[in-house]
This record gives structure tokens, C-alpha cells and sequence, in this order.
């Protein structure tokens, strides 16, 4: 209960306070650098900025023809992780009351069974996710530290919730405890690593269209 | 409440005989014992022998910081039944609210019970104590309830904390603790101190623990926090009727709607079953008849350390027990400013490479230029 306790109060309150200044500090930092002025003319325009921009964030949900064979299961089990992810964090009732709490939000929630299941192929998919990044040469040559410790904190939300509640190896408040402090663990991680992805994917993609698009690539 | 030598006391079989309880009624008690301390069904046997040939056990009964509900709960059983009779049976030596005598001959019989009875009675406390300045907050018969404390357990065989006050400070101790009050079994480290929390405990849980003790002479098997795990040994939550819906995501959204009509799961409203450990689901309340999640109002989690510093009774356990964005404000600011000084910073040093390469250019140019004729 203590331990609990410390998670639900202290630790949220702590690793809120990071991910926030950590958010502000990335957000500003990134807008603020020098940006080289383009002297070059520029190709033709194939498309507006904007949606040259909007376009390439679609474009890059699916890969090109000929890497298709290729990146199929990487792509997929990378949906299936999102979308599982997605769904597990904002469509339990626990989570949901959570955020209303916080931010005074509320929203339909799933059966808890259904988030269970849910869970599980995230979890499976996740470690295959691992194994193939493992399994690869070249990923592995290419993979840092950040890739690894990136998935270790978004793997361990996932198993701490499930553990926890199946009631598997300890009492549920331990269990609900370890659980708040990995997401704790989480917040304090996301913005300084690989994991700002989450606020940052659509940014650096809108700007690669736009790049591509004044250089008169046709995408 | 009288003084009576053991070896001339009558056993429990005789007390129950006298008060016409049948051979078979006592066995089912037995059984029943044995049963919700979750005991082998061998046992039944050895608590119905244990039992009646066990003599008057001495109990001092200590009121510290309490509210007496503990008492309440443990004597007012709807019918008369043999957990009254186990009750009667014990010498209860002393206590505040049930005994006769007052003033110093209270006193007096506590000290001839312990005087009497040395290594044997079991000294039953609810309520905590006061340790700031002194323990002036809570005393009795001129003493404070740490030296009341000190001095009758000094000889006792077991110590039973009572109450959820007893077991782990409970309402006396919540923030900001005023009074400094703290649970028996900081203080008592020396004797075993079983923990039967609760505000008030179930009256099974007291009665059934003191069967055990007057049974088999010895301590029951107690859970990391001293309590028997016969019965706090599964939560409110893994026990409780309205789990189904919980899994099934049905839950009550207020005390007066369709949810709570239809009896769906009060983990929404603020229900702490699922880290509160307790037989309440089991054993239930009032003679069996119903326990607060089954009229209606989620778990306030009483048996737990700290329960009423646990972050609202009807906040769900989900949410944080704090605000988790109280320097959000100040963090956003604060991380912006140092985003702005970095990047800052890698435009000056920016500006200073391209000044120095541009200056190394003019350097290495300008010999060049002059070499000219």
C-alpha cells in the first residue's frame, strides 16, 4: 500500500513535471535552431506546401511497391504494436478515469476481456518487434541504446498491466504499483529518446514533403 | 468479569453443556471455525477437542485512542449465538465500556489478572497510541496509554490489535497525525501481535482468532502485515459478486443510475476492493446478511495501513491520489526556457564557426592576394 501510494502520488507527480518540461525543452529547442536559408530556385512546385506536407504524412503509412515484400511484417507488427498500444492505454476504463481525473476528459470505454486480449498481441508483437531487430544484421548494427531502452519502457507498461491484473506472482497492489511506475518510468523517458516520435513523427514527415515537393520530386 | 483460579474453572464444553448447546451444534461451530480459517477439515475435530477441554483464558481488554466500535462489532451479534458464548467464556478482566467496576478497582483487576495469570492472558487492544508530548492526548488512571501498554504486556502470551486503529494507526493516526499516534505493533516488538484490522473488524474475524488461540494454544498463520490469512488472506475484489461485471465493463457511473440499479461494478464510483484485504465479501456482515458492496457503496478499503489517507473515498483507484500536473505550469515554462537558451546557444556557436571560418579564408586568401603584382 505504501509503495502504491508513493506510485499514485509522488512518482505520477515527478514524472509528469519531466515529461512536460522535457516536452517544452525538445519542442523549443527544435523550433528555435538555426534554419539554413534554401538559396537555391527551387524545381517547379508539383503540389501546395501544405499539402505536399499532408501527403507525405499519408504517403508514409504504406511503403513503396518495391520494398513491400520486403518490410511486410515489420510493417505490420509495427500496427499491430501502435494500434494495440493505442487501444490499451486510452479504451480501458481505469485509463480513461485516469485522464478524466487529469484533464476532465472522458470518452467510451472497451470490456476490460477485450483490453486483456488486446494486451496480449501487443505484447507478442512487441517481443517480436525485439526478436527481429535482434535477428537482423543490419538492424542490430544499427540499433543504439536508446532502441533498446525505447523498448524496454514502452514493453514494461504492457506486462505490468497484465500481470497485474491476472493477480500473477505478487499481492495487486505491488502489482498496480509496479505498474503506475513503469508508465512513471515511461513519461520520464519519452521525450529525451527515440519515443518523441510520438509527438514528432507528423512533424518531421510534413516537412519532408515539403522539401521534397519544392526540389519537384514527384511523390 | 471475577477472578477464578484456572485449575478450578470449568472447561468450554462444561459452560456450553450448562447453557444447554448440543454436542452437535458445538461441532458445527467447529466445523464452521475451521471452515472460514480456511483450516484442513481435520481441524474441526481438533478445535471441537481443543476447545472443550480449554479453560478460561484471561483477556485484558485496552482502550486507547478508539472510538469503541470495535466493541460494538464484537457484541452485537443479531442473535444469540455461540460466538457470544466463546465471548462470555473468556474472563474479560478488563475493559472500558463491558466491565462493572470503575476508578481504581478497575485497575486493581487488571493488575491481579496480570499478577495471576503471568506469561498466560492475552492482552486484546483497540485503539492507538499517542507518543507526542509524552502521550498527553490519551490517558487513563493517570498513566499514558504507552506506559498502560508497556505494562500489561509485559507478561502476556499473545497481544490481539483489534481495529484498524490497533493494527496500523488508523484514523488517529491520519495526516496530520496530530496526537503522534501510532499502531501496537510498534511498540510491541517483543510478543507476537496479531493484527485483526478493520474499522470496526468483522466480529468473526475477533472470534474466530481467539477460537484459534484457546483451540491450538498457538498463533494462527498471520500475512505480511501480522493479520490471520484465513481471513485476510484474498481481496475484497477477487471475492466479490460483482466482479463478472467488472471484467465485462460494466460499471455503476453514479449512486442513482442504471449501472447502480443493476448491481454492476462500483470500481468507477471509488471502490478500493481491489487492494483491500478482507473477508467482508465472505463472511459478510450483520449474521451473513449483506456487506457495503452489496447495498450499494463501493469499499472504503478500512483494513488497509493508511486507508483514510488513500486518496478519496469515491475516487477511482485508477487516478492519481495527488495532482499530477501541480507544476506542470512551471515545468512547461521551464523547459521552454531551456529550449530556447540551447538552441540559443547552437546558433552563437553557429555564428562563431562561420565567423572563424570566414576569417580563416580571408587569411589564407589575403597572402595570395598581396603576392600579386
Amino acid at each position: 500500500m505504501e509503495l502504491l501510494e508513493f506510485a499514485r502520488g509522488p512518482a505520477l507527480t515527478f514524472a509528469f513535471t519531466v515529461f512536460i518540461a522535457g516536452l517544452a525543452f525538445r519542442i523549443f529547442s527544435l523550433l528555435l535552431l538555426w534554419r539554413s536559408r534554401d538559396s537555391s530556385a527551387g524545381r517547379p512546385r508539383q503540389r501546395p506546401v501544405a499539402i505536399a506536407a499532408l501527403r507525405e504524412i499519408v504517403r508514409r503509412m504504406w511503403p513503396e511497391t518495391v520494398y513491400k515484400q520486403r518490410m511486410l511484417f515489420t510493417l505490420i507488427n509495427g500496427y499491430v504494436f501502435h494500434v494495440g498500444l493505442a487501444l490499451c492505454v486510452f479504451l480501458l476504463l481505469p485509463h480513461i478515469l485516469f485522464f478524466e481525473d487529469l484533464l476532465g476528459l472522458s470518452w467510451p470505454h472497451l470490456p476490460n476481456n477485450v483490453i486483456y486480449a488486446v494486451s496480449v498481441v501487443t505484447l507478442v508483437s512487441l517481443i517480436a518487434a525485439l526478436v527481429m531487430r535482434v535477428a537482423n544484421p543490419v538492424q542490430r548494427i544499427i540499433s543504439t541504446a536508446d532502441d533498446y531502452f525505447s523498448w524496454l519502457v514502452t514493453f514494461l507498461p504492457v506486462l505490468s498491466g497484465l500481470v497485474a491484473t491476472s493477480h500473477l506472482g505478487a499481492r495487486y497492489e505491488t502489482l498496480l504499483a509496479l505498474h503506475i511506475l513503469s508508465v512513471a518510468l515511461l513519461l520520464v523517458w519519452l521525450p529525451f529518446g527515440k519515443l518523441m516520435h510520438a509527438f514528432l513523427v507528423f512533424v518531421t514527415r510534413s516537412q519532408t514533403g515539403a522539401q521534397l515537393n519544392r526540389r519537384g520530386a514527384q511523390l | 468479569m471475577t477472578e477464578q483460579p484456572k485449575s478450578a474453572a470449568p472447561t468450554l464444553g462444561d459452560v456450553l453443556a450448562e447453557r444447554g448447546v448440543s454436542r452437535r451444534s458445538f461441532l458445527k461451530f467447529a466445523s464452521c471455525t475451521a471452515s472460514i480459517m480456511a483450516l484442513p477439515p481435520t481441524a474441526a475435530a481438533a478445535i471441537a477437542e481443543g476447545l472443550a477441554r480449554a479453560r478460561r483464558q484471561s483477556v485484558i481488554w485496552l482502550s486507547f485512542q478508539e472510538c469503541t466500535g470495535c466493541t460494538e462489532s464484537i457484541t452485537r451479534a443479531g442473535t444469540p449465538s455461540i460466538e457470544d458464548l466463546i465471548f462470555d467464556f473468556i474472563s474479560l478482566d478488563y475493559h472500558h465500556t463491558l466491565q462493572n467496576a470503575s476508578g481504581r478497582a478497575a485497575e486493581e483487576a487488571r493488575m491481579a489478572a496480570m499478577r495471576d495469570n503471568a506469561g498466560e492472558y492475552i492482552v486484546v487492544v483497540d485503539g492507538s497510541v499517542p507518543l507526542k508530548d509524552d502521550g498527553v492526548y490519551s490517558t487513563i488512571a493517570g498513566i499514558s496509554n504507552l506506559q498502560m501498554l508497556e505494562e500489561t504486556v509485559r507478561d502476556a502470551f499473545a497481544v490481539i490489535a483489534v481495529g484498524s486503529c490497533a493494527a496500523f494507526g488508523g484514523i488517529p493516526g491520519a495526516h496530520p497525525n496530530p496526537t503522534g499516534a501510532v499502531a501496537i505493533g510498534e511498540i510491541v516488538t517483543d510478543k507476537p501481535v496479531i493484527n485483526i484490522s478493520g474499522c470496526p473488524p468483522i466480529p468473526e474475524a475477533m472470534t474466530g482468532t481467539l477460537a484459534y488461540l484457546l483451540s491450538f494454544g498457538a498463533i494462527p498463520e498471520l500475512d505480511h502485515l501480522g493479520r490471520p490469512k484465513a481471513f485476510f488472506g484474498e481481496s475484497i475484489h477477487d471475492r466479490c459478486y460483482r466482479r463478472p461485471f467488472y471484467e465485462r465493463g460494466m460499471f455503476a457511473g453514479s449512486f442513482d443510475d442504471e449501472g447502480a440499479r443493476q448491481g454492476w461494478c462500483l470500481f468507477q464510483l471509488g471502490c478500493k476492493g481491489p487492494v483491500t484485504y478482507n473477508a467482508c465479501a465472505t463472511l459478510k456482515w450483520n449474521g451473513g446478511l449483506s456487506f457495503p458492496i452489496q447495498s450499494g457503496h463501493g469499499c472504503l478499503g478500512c483494513s488497509e495501513p493508511g486507508f483514510w489517507d488513500f486518496g478519496g473515498f469515491y475516487k477511482p483507484l485508477s487516478t492519481a491520489n495527488d495532482d499530477p500536473l501541480k507544476w506542470a505550469a512551471g515545468a512547461a515554462v521551464a523547459g521552454a526556457a531551456l529550449g530556447a537558451a540551447g538552441a540559443a546557444l547552437a546558433r552563437s556557436r553557429r555564428k562563431r564557426a562561420l565567423q572563424a571560418a570566414a576569417s580563416q579564408v580571408q587569411a589564407e586568401t589575403a597572402p595570395a592576394a598581396e603576392e600579386k603584382p
